[in-house]
């Protein structure tokens, strides 16, 4: 590829398969006289109809039949699937199984963001192709990254049998608890995680960003007392405060031809961001101090509005994943049943909660014996599909000096801040440049 | 890990994706303490999860991971085959069709219909299918997802031209090993240990609930027997028809026995 000619009207930028994402996708923008002419984002990952084949499927098997939607985050969907279940059972989990849950997703949030943190998105910063090629010259920073990685699966497989597809997760809540002495074996590495992870944090804000900003409708759970993970009203920067039985009525999807993902947006509002720089943004209060002192000293407290700088949010929550583990350790007595029983009954329920990408979105419908009638999971790559997009061109438009291959590089980047994924969405990415 | 690909140099590593969750290939990142290792002693040649890299084929190893939906994927699995000295197939998807092949057992506009309100861009094919229906595969490993100590047995192996050392038998065996107490004889529990293939290493026993197969069948699983003991434990024809049409649906000994309980 060669820089841009000064003859040249027109451009093309392809990405005909995008790497560090999960799953497949492409990007093709065509640049003519200066002007992004069209963008497209393109979700070639087969489709694979779980909504469909959730059919006649028994209410109880929705968290281990939809954490099939994605290998990284299957905490997520099989949380979506416990709450929106429980709801039409009419049963509330609280207490130390409460409290288990969010371990749990704390473990998969640290695990998530710190492969997305060091693996797929550090390499951009510091220019290269991936974190094993990065490991030659920034081998303790890999290490440690790995190694705190390692930490978030460590909580996942002990709460929950495997990294991957865990097993325990039921609904109306485990079907093992652990013993105070099993948790307490996670406090140590735990203790080390959160400073390596404030180290970390204030390695990842003094990279270089690229100088964007948009101002995006920020979407997120936001609970009274706490960083929202499994509970919480949805609400918005622009307003929006609604109970997540509601979300049907102010959201909708849309399918476009070139996508097997379909793409949602805020009736009457457009595009909206979920994620990480959502949460931040909306519930800063409610991280623990630790968190917001380090924000403070590191001059990143909200509101941020540079998507590039998502890797530095997702390093502060690898904070608060690690205190909030560690304070539930602390606390923890086990329950007295690994479970609340839940009797099936006709009707439908939604569950929606905080993925590492952020808000997920479930409802069913089931009837007197628990066979699902109906289905509906929105992944958070979906909604945020329609901002990608929104970013690609306009970070193209205002960054037409670059030269082909780092204008091409920096648009993959504007990809990943959004830490997509792909084969969730599909029900969703390839990257192309076209100036003519 | 002492390997090496052809001319002495370092062997190259493809992985694919076909239709899946990409759970199976996370499993490779998830080595964390070891992937440096790993990293050392093999190029990632083809890996687009991981690295912006591409180095061209043909390679020593390709591992595959999901099953062919789309006539796109039917063809392109030759050419991955066409690239590859040696194929291992990763995962329920590839080596059975994994959860999307339920599909199989519907009509596939059915589906379309459910999920897309405009079904006619869709490209699906009738049949979600393991990749050894299209070409000859090396190796199967099992599970849903893959086992982590089980991949690096089998990526160890074939770069040191060996067999892998991967049994067959079942759950249960590992389970006695664990030293978990049986949850079918003790407390009831309907199990598929007695026909899921070995490999997880008995995790759901250990968490207090019954195997629900997602490793697939074992060698020779005696499946009409555990439908007998199921439905003497009081579950149902479609209890069973929903245990066995899972995430290996559509591997035979699964398929069949689901189908038995459906007329």
């Amino acid at each position: 590829m060669s820089g841009r000619s000064g003859k040249a009207k027109s451009r093309t930028i392809k990405v005909d398969y995008l790497a560090r994402v999960e799953g497949e996708g492409s990007l093709y923008l065509k640049i003519k006289d200066d002007a992004v002419v069209d963008c497209r984002l393109e979700i070639f990952e087969p489709p694979r109809f779980f909504e469909a084949l959730l059919r006649g499927r028994h209410f109880t098997e929705a968290p281990d039949i939809t954490a099939r939607i994605c290998g990284i985050c299957a905490i997520a969907y099989q949380m979506g699937a416990v709450h929106a279940m429980e709801s039409i059972c009419g049963v509330t989990v609280g207490g130390e199984l409460r409290e288990l849950r969010r371990l749990i997703y704390c473990g998969e949030w640290i695990e998530s963001h710190m492969l997305h943190i060091a693996m797929l998105h550090l390499p951009d910063f510091l220019g290269y192709p991936d974190a094993i090629a990065m490991a030659a010259e920034h081998g303790e920073l890999v290490e440690t990254a790995l190694r705190l990685k390692k930490v978030g699966n460590d909580i996942v497989r002990l709460l929950g049998g495997r990294e991957v597809h865990p097993v325990n997760v039921r609904v109306g809540g485990f079907y093992r608890t652990p013993q105070r002495a099993e948790l307490a074996t996670l406090e140590h590495d735990l203790n080390w995680a959160r400073d390596a992870a404030i180290e970390l944090t204030r390695t990842v804000a003094g990279l270089d960003f690229p100088r964007y900003e948009r101002n995006y409708e920020y979407v997120c759970l936001s609970h009274p007392d706490e960083y929202p993970l499994n509970e919480g009203r949805l609400v918005s920067s622009s307003g929006l405060d609604i109970d997540i039985s509601e979300y049907d009525k102010h959201f909708v999807e849309e399918q476009v031809a070139h996508s097997t993902a379909l793409r949602s947006v805020r009736k009457g509002h457009g595009a909206y961001l979920c994620g990480p720089l959502a949460r931040y943004n909306l519930n800063f209060d409610r991280l623990p101090d630790t968190a917001r002192q380090l924000a403070r000293e590191l001059q990143v407290e909200p509101p941020l509005h540079n998507p590039f700088k998502s890797i530095v949010v997702r390093a502060l929550e690898v904070v608060f994943a690690c205190e909030e583990a560690l304070r539930i350790i602390a606390g923890y007595e086990v329950p007295a049943s690994p479970a609340i029983d839940c009797r099936p009954r006709p009707g439908s329920g939604s569950g929606c909660t905080e993925a590492p990408r952020g808000i997920c979105y479930h409802r069913y419908s089931i009837d007197h014996e628990g066979s699902i009638l109906d289905a509906k999971i929105v992944a958070p790559t979906s909604q945020n599909q329609r901002s990608v997009e929104q970013d690609l061109r306009d970070f193209a438009a205002t960054h037409l000096h670059l030269s082909q291959d780092l204008l091409t590089w920096q648009c993959e980047q504007t990809v990943r801040n959004y830490d997509p994924c792909i084969s969730c969405a599909a029900h969703f990415l390839t990257l192309h440049i076209d100036c003519e | 890990m002492p390997v090496s690909g052809r001319r002495g140099r370092r062997p190259k590593l493809a992985v694919w994706k076909f239709a899946s969750c990409d759970g199976c290939q996370l499993t490779l990142l998830h080595c964390e303490d070891r992937l440096l290792s790993v990293a050392a002693a093999i190029d990632f040649a083809y890996f687009p999860e991981a690295t912006r890299t591409v180095i061209k084929g043909p390679y020593d190893l390709s591992l595959v991971e999901g099953s062919i939906t789309t006539p796109h994927d039917a063809e392109r699995i030759h050419q991955v085959r066409r690239a590859s000295k040696y194929l291992v197939t990763i995962g329920a998807c590839a080596t059975a069709g994994g959860i999307q092949a339920l599909r199989n057992f519907k009509k596939v506009r059915d589906f379309t219909q459910i999920v897309y309100a405009a079904p006619q861009y869709i490209e699906t094919l009738s049949k979600s299918t393991p990749i050894s229906d299209h070409i000859l595969v090396d190796f199967e490993l099992r599970g849903c997802p893959i086992d982590k100590g089980q991949l690096i047995e089998v990526i160890s192996a074939f770069l040191n031209n060996r067999k892998p050392a991967v049994t067959p038998h079942s759950v249960c065996i590992e389970c006695k090993r664990r030293g978990n107490v049986c949850v079918m004889v003790a407390r009831g529990t309907p199990c598929l240990g007695p026909v899921t293939h070995a490999g997880c290493g008995a995790i759901c026993p250990a968490y207090d609930r019954g195997c629900y197969g997602c490793f697939g069948p074992k060698e020779t699983p005696n499946t009409q027997s555990l439908a007998d003991t199921w439905q003497q434990m009081d579950r149902s024809k479609a209890d069973l028809v929903r245990a066995f049409r899972s995430f290996n649906a559509y591997a035979d000994p699964f398929r069949k026995e689901s189908e038995a309980h459906e007329r």
